[in-house]
């Protein structure tokens, strides 16, 4: 079997120099068109996790891998131009710019033609169209999101990097976006993502990562993952 | 007709003064307002930036005048102008890079770069007195009037005359010419709008590969003419004197925070707020109150407040808005 | 409470440059500079309590030197009977009316309910006490400065010993830092820093144009002495026997006499509140603060008044530059508030906080004497090297005769570029926290 488009392979470290480790060996990756979710107990490292193949932290250990690329010494804003696109969990919008300009900022490092890929975001998430011109901080907890999404849809990405994007929206609000990430999936983008609401976003998953204190505890399927009564009992409250 | 002297007083002394005032102190203002925006701290050294601008603008204004050349009814110092906006920028672009930058990647806290501006505020007053003196320098030339108040006398037959002076109208058309630039630099354009998302969310920001070494330098520039346009401005309105430009912090920082420290449109309003407040409260209204109640005779000068404590009046304005709405008028960012 | 050998060494330095300046120049010049180091340290001691301890910014410390000026001259000056006699008590009660108005008014803000009548009934209260306020005041200051505007002009003090003085100048300044702090405390420490820049210039605008009070800028000249005149000792036979017999001449040592009085005083005074610093510093009380100070968000969580604490320290700090702005007025012997700048009175305290190391009471009074000494020195300095540079050019040369003008501003120059340097490469300072 090839390795997989993006993986964070054996991963060690943790914030700053010389702060203690938060991730031991852990091992995080995603196929073209897959759609990854880390799940797992608060503070077992799942943000951190992710992070890490972001590059917002060093690692003493292990490698991150974009198309067998070797990025693990890139900046966070090197892996943008990588193809790589991240939704923080908070502060994820200009709420003082409108819709569309959360957009424009979103292909800041594009020079081409942005209006298709303007209009691919349109498409996907219809309401933001309607508020192009609106403050992006006016607006409601899942549109909001909604701009996360797309501002980070903006650099045409390959993958797309999720904080916990259900965090604090309303469960209807939340199964429509779950909707929409499989959609930019099926588009060809593989979504990584943090989920606190591991049940539903195992549900859509074609990996999972159960992480406990920065280790990898169980790996498969999300289906096989629902399925695993160990799992269920740990996990997702029987 | 004496409703109308009244008026003609009125604008004479309180309305045309306060526009201009208004609009050097709203250039002012903003320069303050983007460092905030962008570098999130408040600049002590903004004064005796202004000062420098207007010192390299007068230098090379006294240079063009001794070669001969004239703008006719226009200052000299217009053509001076963008020499002096240039000197200005290579001196804060390289203060950026020698002092302010270290604290940047340190990522000091706000009141560690305040301290630092005060550093420089210091060594930018002392390059200037060093330079050109501590002493009043006149540099305007040109026509002195738009209209004369003997002009406007005969011209209405009134008894009150209307003294426009064309330095006030230069400061009001230019600062609308550079507001206007300005916004429009902020809002159409790739580059101003990055520098909008840098205000707003420095860490997003990055992630969208906005580079802030980029918006920190564009900034520093755009600050450099604002604050060259303004101490110019304010020198050919007034007259030149390095230790006015240190003053004029107060009622600049009033403005800015009045409309909400790091908001553009915010600091233009304040600037006019803070103007018109310093001018109305400290103007003896003797005059127009004669024409308007011919009946009433005051026996003092009806003034509210001695034109010495003008800095109490911003300072006031200050404290309202601080009580009561700290965020200001346009909700800046600060709290 | 303890200085390392290394500390001692740097004090040792300090005065050993200052002494230097006696055996050079004159012991009268470094008696000077000795003497307003001590105010200086005083000072500095004031800001570091503020910004050390507890973090806060305050530029407005010019105004507070500035007030305990004026409770110099308010306790010590002769009362002008005339003056009193036509319009002090109205002046007074003027003043009265206007602190009773503004109390109305906070009340009104307080008691009425929020809406149009509370705006109202605010705004009438405010009117007519200003007018109220202006019709006994005006006319009153008018026929006070008409007293012989010469030499008085106003009311004068009250006549009592001018070290009476000195803890009303800290009273003084504790008032208005009480103001300030109210309103601008516990909100972003750059407001702190504007709202006290701003009150600083009112503070002298007021000090300038209140002649009834200050004469303004006529200044109030010949405060009187706690320490005997040059002129008396000189014709003491006594004093001159014995000067002679040491040696010394008379007219000389008299000066130095005075000047070593002086020091003394001052010495007292800042050895007592360095004592009371160091004792505050290292009490539970310190040790809040500086709890405080480095972090503000849990200090709060665990229950401490964050904003009441940084009012005391507020106010403290800002007594002890009123206490040493009076002392500052006794030396001088004037209150000429024309030359009150921001830039010596403010800024430069706060290069010798930040310079002697921000935290640490002997880093405060150590920079305290060693930027003094180094803004008295530098200007000299400036002028010789300047000298020199200029020595190869033509006499007369156009530009020879403007450096050599212009070196007197080096100072402020020299001045930042020490600050800059000290936060730069050492931002804790000579003697740094413990």
């Amino acid at each position: 079997m090839s390795e997989p488009f993006l993986i964070g392979a054996h991963m060690t470290g943790g914030y700053g120099r010389g702060g203690p480790d938060i991730l031991h060996d852990c091992t995080i990756a995603v196929d073209e068109g897959e759609i990854a979710v880390i799940v797992g107990p608060n503070g077992a490292g799942k943000s951190t996790g992710m992070k890490a193949v972001f590059g917002m932290l060093q690692l003493r250990e292990g490698s991150v891998r974009i198309g067998g690329e070797d990025i693990t010494h890139l900046s966070p804003q090197d892996r943008v131009a990588k193809g790589m696109a991240f939704v923080p969990q908070t502060s994820n919008i200009f709420t003082s710019m409108t819709v569309e300009e959360n957009l424009e900022m979103g292909a800041f490092l594009r020079r081409d033609d942005i209006s298709g890929t303007m209009e691919q975001v349109y498409t996907l998430f219809p309401i933001l169209k309607d508020k192009r011109r609106q403050a992006a901080g006016e607006l409601s907890g899942g549109q909001r999101q909604q701009v996360a999404v797309g501002r980070a849809l903006m650099t045409q990405p390959r993958v797309l990097m999720l904080d916990e994007p259900t965090a604090g929206v309303s469960p209807i609000v939340m199964d429509e976006l779950f909707d929409r990430i499989i959609e930019v999936a099926r588009t060809g983008i593989s979504i990584l993502m943090v989920e606190q609401n591991a049940r539903q976003a195992l549900e859509i998953a074609d990996r999972g990562y159960v992480l406990v204190q920065g280790r990898n505890a169980y790996t498969d399927t999300g289906e096989a993952l629902l399925a695993d009564p160990e799992v269920r009992r740990s996990f997702l409250g029987g | 007709m004496d409703l109308l002297n009244a008026l003609v007083a009125f604008l004479n002394f309180v309305f045309v003064p306060g526009v201009a005032y208004g609009s050097q102190l709203a250039l002012g203002a903003l320069g303050v307002t983007l460092i905030y925006g962008i570098l999130r701290f408040s600049n002590f050294a903004h004064g005796d930036t202004m000062a420098f601008g207007a010192m390299a603008t007068i230098l090379m204004t006294w240079w063009l005048q001794s070669l001969g050349v004239s703008l006719g009814p226009l200052p000299t110092a217009l053509l001076a102008l963008p020499v002096g906006i240039a000197a200005t920028a290579l001196l804060v672009l390289g203060t950026d890079r020698l002092v302010y930058r270290f604290y940047r990647e340190q990522k000091a806290a706000p009141v560690i770069l305040v301290i630092v501006s005060m550093g420089v505020m210091f060594m930018m007053n002392g390059l200037v007195r060093f330079i050109i003196g501590v002493d009043d320098q006149r540099f305007a030339d040109g026509a002195r009037f738009i209209i004369t108040a003997r002009e406007f006398k005969e011209m209405t037959g009134l008894r009150e005359g209307l003294a426009i002076k064309s330095t006030a109208v230069l400061t009001v058309v230019v600062a609308i010419i550079v507001v206007i630039a300005l916004f429009w630099f902020l809002n159409k354009t790739r580059t101003g709008k990055s520098m909008r998302a840098f205000s707003d969310n420095e860490d997003l920001a990055l992630l969208s590969g906005i580079s802030p070494e980029r918006v920190v330098a564009i900034t520093w520039i755009i600050v450099a003419a604002l604050a060259t346009i303004a101490g110019v401005l304010y020198g050919l309105d007034k007259s030149f004197k390095p230790f006015t430009y240190f003053q004029l912090l107060l009622p600049i920082f009033a403005a800015a925070i009045v409309g909400g420290l790091g908001n553009p449109l915010g600091a233009i309003a304040g600037g006019f707020i803070v103007a018109f407040s310093e001018v109305t409260i400290t103007y003896a209204w003797k005059k127009v109150a004669g024409y308007v109640l011919p009946s009433w005779e005051p026996d003092g000068l009806v003034q509210l407040l001695s034109t010495d404590y003008k800095f109490a009046v911003s300072f006031a304005i200050l404290i309202v808005v601080l009580l009561f709405r700290p965020t200001g008028l346009f909700r800046g960012k600060a709290v | 409470m303890s200085l390392t050998p290394r500390d001692m060494l740097l004090f040792l330095a300090v005065f050993g440059l200052i002494a230097l300046t006696g055996f050079t120049q004159s012991w009268n010049v470094a008696l000077g500079i000795l003497n307003m180091g001590l105010i200086s340290a005083i000072m500095a001691l004031g800001v570091n309590m503020q910004w050390g301890y507890a973090g806060l910014f305050n530029v407005g410390v010019m105004g507070f030197v500035a007030l305990g000026g004026l409770g110099a001259i308010l306790v010590s000056m002769p009362p002008v009977n005339e003056a009193w006699a036509v319009g002090g008590g109205r002046v007074l009660l003027a003043l009265l009316a206007g602190a009773a108005t503004i109390a109305a008014a906070i009340f009104a803000w307080n008691r009425l309910p929020r809406g149009i009548t509370r705006a109202v009934v605010l705004l009438a209260i405010l009117v007519v006490g200003f007018f109220v306020f202006r019709g006994l005041f005006d006319p009153a200051v008018a026929r006070i400065e008409d007293i012989n505007p010469a030499t008085t002009g106003y009311l004068g003090g009250l006549g009592l010993p001018v070290l009476m003085s000195w803890p009303v100048g800290a009273l003084l300044a504790a008032g208005a830092a009480w103001i300030v702090g109210k309103t601008a405390l516990g909100l972003r420490s750059d407001y702190l820093a504007i709202a006290t820049l701003g009150i600083a210039e009112i503070i002298i605008a007021i000090l300038k144009n209140e002649d009834w009070m200050s004469r303004g800028v006529k200044n109030v000249i010949g405060v009187p002495r706690p320490v005997p005149y040059e002129i008396d000792l000189q014709n003491d036979p006594g004093f001159v026997e014995r000067m002679v017999g040491w040696g010394f001449d008379p007219v000389t040592a008299s000066a130095i006499t005075v000047k070593l009085a002086y020091s003394g005083l001052f010495a007292a005074v800042l050895l007592a509140l360095l004592w009371l610093s160091q004792s505050a510093l290292n009490s539970p009380w310190g040790r809040m603060m500086r709890a405080i100070r480095d972090n503000e968000v849990s200090a709060e969580a665990m229950g401490k008044d964050v904003k009441g604490r940084h009012l005391q320290i507020f106010i403290l700090g800002s007594a002890v530059c009123g206490l040493a702005g009076a002392m500052m007025t006794t030396l001088d012997g004037q209150l000429t508030p024309g030359t009150y700048q921001p830039l010596r009175f403010t800024f430069l305290i706060w290069v010798m906080v930040i310079v002697g190391g921000s935290g640490n009471n002997f880093g405060a009074v150590l920079g305290g004497f060693l930027i003094w000494y180094l803004w008295i020195m530098v200007e000299p300095l400036g002028l010789s090297i300047i000298g020199f540079i200029t020595a190869g050019m033509a006499d007369g040369s156009w530009l020879k005769a403007h450096l050599l003008e212009s070196a007197a501003h080096m100072r402020l120059f020299t001045m930042g570029l020490i600050l800059l340097l000290v936060l730069r490469f050492s931002p804790r300072g000579l003697i740094p926290e413990r």
